[in-house]
């Protein structure tokens, strides 16, 4: 659950299929009994979890030791704590500028140019370099994530080597930028297969009368490509926002220091939970991120909607 | 490209080298980071750096001597076997139900499961799933992380089942109907041998979301003998205020095959493109 996956291309019950033909002789008693498991499990780690958050948010419920004190409700105190809170405006921040940073800008870029560049390799060029990709998307993310703690180490580590700057603490000196650079990496194997498949809609004989126009590469992309893959680029850019957004790897880099330096919302709210016990403010602020996503998943699901 | 005579320009040879150039710079960014766990499981003083290794297969010795290392691997695969089984089977059941029978409200009903599964994520409900498990005493389970693990992969594995099994010819149950095939026959002799696929690659597919999980086990397991792997590994870097650093890369070499290689199997065999968030 922590890896949300969405389904991509024209999925959505806005397709439009033929009625459902139950030649198999299920009735729709039969077939409820079908659906109830996996409902009831839905229901029980899905949606009663998103429904409690609201509730405990209210609440100063706390974590003290082993026990659980039993809480009192204490109306929206948790929310104008929020506001005042300059933890959270902080984690805030930084959650904004890796996304913007990792998802937004960097995933989508780096993926877009390799769907692009890969188009017109040969493919022997073009496995190897997708292998190395996808790996990096395919490995478990503690292992990517010392990975990383290893190519930023203080000593000895692949970066100081590489750069000759022996002795830079990276994950201490520069947080939020290894991070960054961190997510970029391990996030573009999406993007690039989803501009890979994007790109081969683009009409071919579009692309050749740019040419013989004689536009500029960058002409044909802004004028030509864009517009054909206009409805991707925001499907990519809404669902590696979200993920990012929700992504509990910087803990694994960084705990969200040094000094709340990298302190992202997950890692804010896992701090304020398990570590200040203070499960009452930190559900007010885990409410927060829902209806962010809720948001988000909205604009999503009404794209895929308007392009089916 | 090859039918075309190519120009010579010198402008043309120049884009051409800064091409593969950029290739090369993009692949070295995405090789580089990969060579720690290349070289330092076959180190004999092996640290967070990278350098040409002075072989030994010691490490691997001293990981599988390790007490927690191997038997953390036994608790990833219980766990995630256990939820990779639990979320097929259910969302093969649902699926299956959702296809074929116009169940009132059906529609919006996978219009929120959709929502749904990307609303509610590990992070956004870590607290309340704490507390839950807390009252419910499934507190240092492995089979209360499989539960969780399970619910929040359903939605999604719904999702994308359903289109396999909408991709089924209604014909083959209809034919089987005509020679009076009961529903529980239907089921097993027609519609499960044509759904394998979607149902082989839905389990690999939980397995693997399953495997790379830190936050639900991190969450919910107390005792280090029940940690599946990705939560051992945060437990061997500071392992006696240190990391392990004959034990940690071995095993992040070794915690990887199985992802790897399932990945390569169903890969080949099926492809994985029909959906791009396989795993994120």
């Amino acid at each position: 659950m922590a890896s949300p996956s969405a389904p991509v291309e024209g999925v959505g019950p806005a397709r439009g299929r033929p009625p459902a033909r139950d030649v198999a002789g299920l009735g729709v008693g039969r077939a409820l009994g079908f659906v109830a498991p996996a409902f009831l499990l839905i229901g029980a780690f899905l949606i009663f979890p998103a429904l409690w958050t609201i509730y405990i948010g209210i609440t100063n419920y706390r974590l003290t030791g082993v026990e659980a004190v039993s809480p009192s409700i204490v109306g929206l105190s948790n929310y104008t704590k929020a506001l005042n809170d300059a933890l959270f405006h902080n984690a805030l921040w930084l959650t904004l500028l890796f996304v913007l940073g990792s998802a937004i800008i960097g995933q989508n870029i780096l993926g877009f140019t390799l769907a692009w560049i890969m188009r017109r390799t040969r493919p022997a060029v073009r496995r190897t370099v997708e292998a190395f990709v996808l790996l990096a998307w395919i490995l478990p993310s503690t292992v990517v994530a010392y990975l990383w703690v290893a190519f930023y180490d203080r000593d000895g580590g692949t970066l100081n080597s590489l750069l000759g700057t022996s002795g830079t603490a990276w994950l201490i000196d520069y947080p939020m930028a290894c991070l960054i650079v961190f997510n970029t990496w391990r996030g573009t194997a999406f993007s690039m297969m989803l501009y890979s498949s994007a790109l081969q809609a683009v009409p071919p004989s579009q692309l050749e009368s740019a040419r013989m126009v004689g536009a500029s590469g960058w002409q044909t992309l802004r004028d030509v490509v864009f517009p054909h893959i206009r409805g991707h680029v925001l499907t990519n850019t809404l669902l590696i926002s979200l993920w990012t957004a929700n992504d509990f790897s910087p803990f694994l880099l960084t705990k969200g220091g040094p000094n709340h330096e990298s302190e992202t919302v997950p890692v804010y709210i896992y701090n304020v939970a398990l570590q200040g016990g203070e499960l009452g403010y930190s559900s007010a602020i885990s409410f927060l991120l829902l209806i962010a996503n809720l948001l988000v998943s909205l604009v999503y699901l009404r794209l895929l909607r308007r392009r089916s | 490209m090859s039918t075309r005579s190519l120009p010579t320009t010198p402008a043309f040879v120049l884009r051409r080298i800064g091409f593969y150039v950029l290739i090369c710079a993009i692949t070295l960014f995405f090789a580089v980071p990969m060579l720690w766990i290349a070289s330092a499981p076959f180190d004999a003083s092996p640290g967070l750096g990278v350098h040409w290794p002075d072989w030994t297969l010691e490490n691997f010795r001293k990981t599988l001597e390790h007490p927690y290392a191997m038997h953390s691997m036994v608790n990833s695969l219980l766990i995630c076997v256990t939820t990779a089984v639990a979320v097929t089977a259910f969302a093969a059941l649902a699926s299956y139900a959702l296809s074929r029978v116009r169940i009132p409200g059906r529609d919006a009903l996978l219009y929120g499961l959709l929502l749904l599964s990307s609303v509610v994520t590990g992070t956004a409900a870590m607290v309340p799933i704490f507390v839950m498990m807390f009252q419910l005493g499934l507190i240092d389970s492995r089979f209360g992380v499989a539960l969780v693990m399970t619910g929040g992969l359903l939605p999604a594995a719904i999702f994308i089942l359903k289109d396999f099994v909408d991709a089924v010819p209604k014909s083959y149950e209809e034919s089987a109907r005509v020679f009076g095939a009961s529903t529980g026959q239907i089921l097993r002799d027609v519609v499960l041998p044509v759904a394998r696929p979607g149902l082989a690659t839905i389990m690999v597919w939980a397995f693997v979301n399953s495997w790379g999980n830190f936050l639900v086990p991190f969450l919910l397991l107390r005792s280090i003998d029940k940690q599946p792997g990705a939560v051992l590994m945060q437990t061997l870097t500071d392992e006696g205020g240190s990391v392990n650093l004959q034990v940690l890369p071995v095993f992040s070499l070794l915690f990887s095959i199985p992802v790897v290689v399932l990945y390569l199997l169903v890969n080949s065999r099926y492809g994985f493109r029909f959906h791009g968030g396989i795993k994120s």
